[in-house]
């Protein structure tokens, strides 16, 4: 075992690790932070995609050993302290953008890497953005919308298809 | 996964000890190699991580060659090649999906030498030089057929070196399940030549397809091809496509990406 330490949504946290852990299970085993959704634990889904010095990763394809020192942000730093939704969580619930809701925190996390790099995508950017996180329930359709609307972006024109 | 330690080094020589250890292996991105792991289909006794290693990372270029540092980031090569070799890095930023993207390197990818991946196409068809710890190798050489290098045990790379051609263009028919090249087809025009590299198609791994090479060589157009066939025999078969197709989409990207290079 080693002792790892990473600042996780602003917060300093250790642990002690074997070299095969994965980060997503560092997180919701060590941190207890189960908001980062593991789906197939084989790189295709991306609903464990958090940000590891602010690029968007995979989770369950990185080893806690690897994110030693690093800057880890998932899914539960992105509401505010006293519970509102950020912007683009809060433009998935105007839109629908989740259903089940087992994809939504990798969605929402992607987003946020997308607009970060890229403030207003359009459509098509948005479904290539998207491209390694699979959702099972909404069809993508209410997912781009909401990015969009997050975007400051007018949706009225890609109305249900 | 079987258990493992794993090795955090900081420069290329400590790394090129730290795999002298019996059953010791290199991490890149870990964007394959992890997978590998959970279905147990390796079990190392360490992995050594190179994506500390500065020295290994970064996109440079100079006198026509653009250098690529073989821990760098598909996504680095699409950000900072996008002038110096704009076919390169649009291959690069086409690469699986962003999070693949962040973390799945140039070393690895080239290392692995998976028949679908897209960076063999790249290095083959701009007679790139794959630079290792130890010595350097023409990508001529290099490739010698499917998940098989001329890499030794052990051996690192650290550096890809790419003659910038006249023209490219890369032109991947995406398998969509898997986001690899079902067939891709790199085309680079050189002031001596065209090189035209397959990869996704043969069971052999990447390779030229010199015929095409010949007739573009002597007429840089879609139509110079018109009259060529390639065989389905020896190509990949599987329930994505047969060996006859994935022919025929060689020659159609083919002729696509010679339109785009233009
Ligand atoms: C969902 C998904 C989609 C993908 N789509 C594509 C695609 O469209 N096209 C494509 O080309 N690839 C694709 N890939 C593969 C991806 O590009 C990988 O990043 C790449 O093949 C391996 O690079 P890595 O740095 O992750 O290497 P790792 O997985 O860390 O290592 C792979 C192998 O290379 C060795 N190795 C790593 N670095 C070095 C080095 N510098 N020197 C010597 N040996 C080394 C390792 O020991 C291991 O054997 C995809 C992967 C995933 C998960
Ligand atoms: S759980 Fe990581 S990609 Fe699906
Ligand atoms: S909302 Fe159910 S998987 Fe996306």
């Amino acid at each position: 075992m080693v002792d790892v330490t990473m600042t996780v949504n602003g917060v300093s946290k250790s642990g002690a690790v074997e070299g095969r852990t994965l980060l997503s299970a560092f997180l919701r085993d060590g941190l207890g932070l189960t908001g980062t959704h593991v789906g197939c634990d084989t790189s295709q889904c991306g609903a464990c995609v958090v940000h590891v010095n602010g690029q968007a990763v995979k989770s369950c394809t990185m080893f806690a050993v690897e994110a030693d020192g690093a800057t880890v942000d998932t899914i539960e730093g992105q509401a505010a302290a006293d519970g509102s939704l950020n912007t683009i969580q809060q433009a998935f619930q105007d839109h629908h953008g989740l259903q089940c809701g087992f994809c939504t925190p990798g969605m929402v996390m992607s987003a946020a890497a997308l607009l970060r790099d890229n403030p207003k995508p359009s459509e098509a950017e948005i479904r290539d953005y998207l491209e390694g996180n699979l959702c099972r329930c909404t069809g993508y359709h209410n997912i781009v919308k909401a990015i969009m609307a997050a975007s400051g972006q007018d949706v009225a024109a890609i109305a249900a298809e | 996964m079987y258990s493992f330690e794993v090795d955090k080094p900081d420069s290329v020589d400590a790394a090129v000890s730290a795999l002298q250890v019996e059953d010791a292996q290199a991490l890149g991105g870990g964007q394959t190699l992890i997978p590998t792991l959970k279905q147990r289909l390796a079990s190392p006794s360490r992995l050594v991580s190179l994506t500390g290693i500065a020295e290994m990372k970064g996109v440079s270029s100079a006198d026509g060659v653009v250098t690529i540092g073989g821990g760098t980031p598909h996504a680095t090569v699409a950000a900072e090649a996008a002038s110096a070799y704009p076919a390169l890095a649009a291959l690069a930023g086409n690469i699986g999906d962003p999070a693949v993207r962040n973390r799945g390197t140039i070393g690895g990818s080239l290392a692995n030498n998976d028949p679908a991946a897209c960076y063999p196409s790249a290095a083959l068809a701009s007679g790139a030089t794959i630079v290792t710890n130890a010595r350097e190798i023409a990508a001529d050489d290099y490739f010698q057929g499917m998940f098989t290098t001329a890499l030794d045990e052990g051996e690192v790379i650290t550096s890809v070196r790419f003659p910038v051609p006249d023209a490219a263009n890369y032109q991947k028919f995406e398998q969509p399940a898997s986001r690899f090249a079902l067939v891709g087809v790199f085309v680079a025009r050189f002031a001596d030549g065209v090189r035209v590299a397959v990869t996704g198609a043969s069971e052999d791994g990447v390779f030229r397809w010199s015929e095409a090479e010949a007739a573009l060589s002597d007429n840089f157009a879609p139509e110079a091809i018109d009259g060529l066939s390639l065989s389905g025999d020896g190509m990949i078969s599987d329930l994505h496509g047969s060996g006859d197709y994935r022919a025929h989409i060689t020659k159609v990207m083919t002729q696509r990406a010679v339109r785009a290079a233009g």
